[in-house]
């Protein structure tokens, strides 16, 4: 296994940055999740640690070789693609087994590897069928089996679960997870899906618009966003931004409500010129109670199961000033109703709202 | 928002001619012509192949059973006819199938210019083999032409007459129908080049494959049932090759370069005039052709279903 170094990697189509130049480190055995709207730059970046695009600035390195110029068959990493890629013409066995072909390995080291694989990933009964008539899940199986098959320096993982149902994502999630704990292989693993990134990440790293937003686990990502894309990207619904004006220790929000700052906050937030800052507090950070400091109107009432999202609109019924406030299943809040709820001061967190960065307490 | 009555007397107008009537006055034409033109002659031949009929005698056909036949089947002529189509054929396909794969290799990296290069080496497939034979007729010519000169000959002295050297005549044929038919190869391997996508190459890349490796497990098979079909369709109008030849040498120097087909043009229509046998060689192409069509389909089934 190996750790995976980059320094001020770029790359540019044209005169547009795909990725900014960008710094990570990748520990050895570690499973890093790159997460981000769709055409931030995070499976460009993937391909680039694979060789299958060339960088266009800043040095790669895999175990602390410089693999910047080498071909992705020089640089003994595997890659899930999205869409399979398997082999239309070859059975399953041939599958898995080619890159051991390729490499000239016996036969019977060749049987004995794909048996091997294909017992961890349950897939035996499949070894002679074409990959043309499998399902979804068996097909991202036999790919990671052909990636297992390998025993690579690291796996590069391209939304392997983006092509599966929904149900199914969940197991084949556990899966990786377990192959991933039972290989301790390093892993760079890029998705969309941010409960994906927070459910199998030793560490996420957040970009957007070719750049990285912020690196972190997935507890720092969620509980202290860097900025503000990350803690409205990351959570469902995405951190609530209320925007205030501070006075006499008080933040004043939309339709007049005065929030009484924290006493850990109010050193930061003093020394704020002009202010003005962003309230930012997850939906589970408020507690709905007849004696709460804040009140707000019913917007609209979603049941999730195991419990319910109340929008409460701070202002009236304007939608901008709507905040998420998680609250218990079995009661009922009609729309309109007026509601008071609190805030827990240790869960709550601000933002500048000119640079958009989090504001640290000191 | 129609009134009713319009909206009726539209329907009425279209009842004047049915769908099905439509249908039939679109196709009667060109069934009467295939009729006419196919289905009847190839019957009618197959009574012929077993008659002693001549098209310009007022005799009627008389039955001679399976006579033509056996007379074709027992003349050592006959085989060395086939035996030359044989190997024109297998020439002219193999190095077609050769040259073409290598040229659609060539023109599946995009370049510069690469459409306008594809466009042009279309070009000898689109022309009358006619005309075709008749200006390579002038190109391999002894004196002024441009072959011996291209190959180094600056003197028509000692100088190879192609076509009407006996064992050099059958490769002037043979070379240019390659220059003829290959492009047709390339372009059914090209588009079935094209077909391949990226990312098995991705993939095999990552499976640390070589080029050659590549190329032998993905990219040669992806391209075989294409391949394949060229090769099928090439055969058969290899075993059928008529104009061309006759346009070059008329089968000749003595019988060099006598196909098949072009004997079977001699028998039928210069001088011996002898329908009902000619007829019967022609069953015999058939049968031939469509043995050795078989053969490839079995094979092209075989890798579609691996």
């Amino acid at each position: 296994m190996a750790t995976i170094e980059l320094r001020q990697v770029a790359k540019k189509f044209g005169d547009v940055y795909a990725v900014k130049p960008l710094d990570l480190t990748i520990a050895d055995g570690e499973f890093v999740v790159l997460l981000g709207p769709s055409g931030c730059g995070k499976t460009t970046t993937l391909r680039m640690i694979s060789g299958l695009e060339a960088t266009t600035s800043g040095r790669i390195l895999i175990d602390g070789k410089d693999v910047t110029w080498k071909h992705p068959s020089e640089r003994d990493i595997a890659f899930v693609f999205q869409l399979f890629a398997l082999y239309p013409h070859m059975s399953v066995r041939q599958n898995i087994e080619f890159t051991l072909e390729a490499q000239n390995v016996s036969p019977a080291e060749r049987t004995q590897r794909v048996g091997d694989v294909a017992k961890l990933l349950e897939i035996e009964h499949l070894l002679a069928q074409r990959p043309g008539g499998l399902s979804g899940g068996d097909r991202q199986r036999v790919t990671l089996a052909r990636a297992l098959v390998r025993r690579p320096a690291a796996f590069l993982m391209d939304e392997p679960l983006g092509a599966l149902d929904a149900d199914f994502r969940h197991t084949m999630r556990a899966e990786i997870k377990r192959l991933h704990l039972a290989q301790h292989a390093t892993t760079v693993y890029v998705t969309h899906d941010q409960i994906e990134a927070m459910a199998m990440s030793d560490r996420i790293v957040v970009m957007s618009a070719a750049e990285v937003q912020q690196v972190g686990t997935p507890h720092e990502v969620y509980h202290d966003p860097a900025n503000l894309f990350v803690a409205r990207f990351i959570g469902s619904p995405g951190m609530n931004l209320a925007p205030g004006k501070m006075a006499d220790g008080h933040l004043l929000l939309a339709g007049g409500h005065r929030y009484l700052i924290p006493a850990q906050w109010r050193g930061t937030l003093s020394q704020v010129a002009g202010g003005e800052v962003i309230l930012g507090f997850r939906p589970e950070a408020a507690t709905v109670s007849d004696g709460g400091s804040l009140a707000a109107e019913v917007y609209a009432n979603d049941l999730h199961g195991a419990y319910a999202v109340l929008h409460l609109s701070l202002d009236g019924e304007n939608p901008e000033t709507v905040v998420h406030v998680r609250a218990d299943r079995f009661a009922h809040y009609p729309i309109g109703q007026s509601v008071r709820f609190d805030l827990n001061p240790d869960m709550v967190r601000f933002f500048d709202p000119n640079s958009g960065r989090a504001l640290r307490t000191q | 928002m129609t009134a009713f009555p319009a909206d009726s007397t539209g329907r009425q107008g279209q009842r004047q001619i049915s769908d099905r009537a439509i249908k039939w006055i679109f196709i009667t034409p060109t069934l009467i012509l295939l009729i006419l033109l196919n289905i009847f002659p190839l019957f009618y031949s197959l009574y012929l192949s077993f008659t002693d009929f001549s098209a310009i005698t007022k005799d009627p056909p008389v039955w001679v059973g399976f006579a033509n036949f056996g007379k074709l089947l027992n003349d050592p002529q006959m085989w060395k006819y086939f035996a030359t189509t044989g190997r024109f054929a297998f020439l002219s396909v193999g190095l077609q199938t050769l040259i073409g794969f290598g040229m659609a290799l060539i023109l599946r990296e995009k370049f510069n210019g690469s459409g306008i290069v594809t466009t042009l080496i279309l070009i000898p497939m689109m022309l009358s083999p006619v005309v075709v034979g008749l200006f390579w007729k002038l190109i391999y010519n002894p004196s002024f032409g441009i072959f011996n000169y291209l190959l180094g000959y600056t003197s028509p002295v000692g100088a190879p007459d192609w076509l009407a050297t006996g064992n050099l005549a059958l490769w002037a044929v043979v070379i240019t129908d390659v220059w003829m038919w290959s492009p047709f190869v390339m372009l059914l391997c090209l588009s079935g080049l094209n077909a391949i996508p990226d990312y098995l190459y991705e993939a095999a890349a990552i499976d640390r494959a070589s080029s050659w490796f590549q190329f032998r497990r993905i990219t040669l098979p992806q391209v075989m049932p294409l391949l394949l079909i060229a090769v099928l369709f090439r055969t058969i109008e290899a075993f059928k090759s008529f104009d061309l030849v006759m346009g070059m040498t008329g089968g000749g120097p003595g019988d060099a370069t006598e196909l098949v087909a072009v004997n079977l043009y001699r028998m039928a229509f210069q001088g011996q005039w002898r329908t009902g046998q000619a007829s019967a060689l022609a069953y015999i192409v058939l049968i031939v052709i469509i043995a050795i069509s078989n053969v490839y389909i079995r094979n092209l089934n075989k890798i579609r279903e691996g």
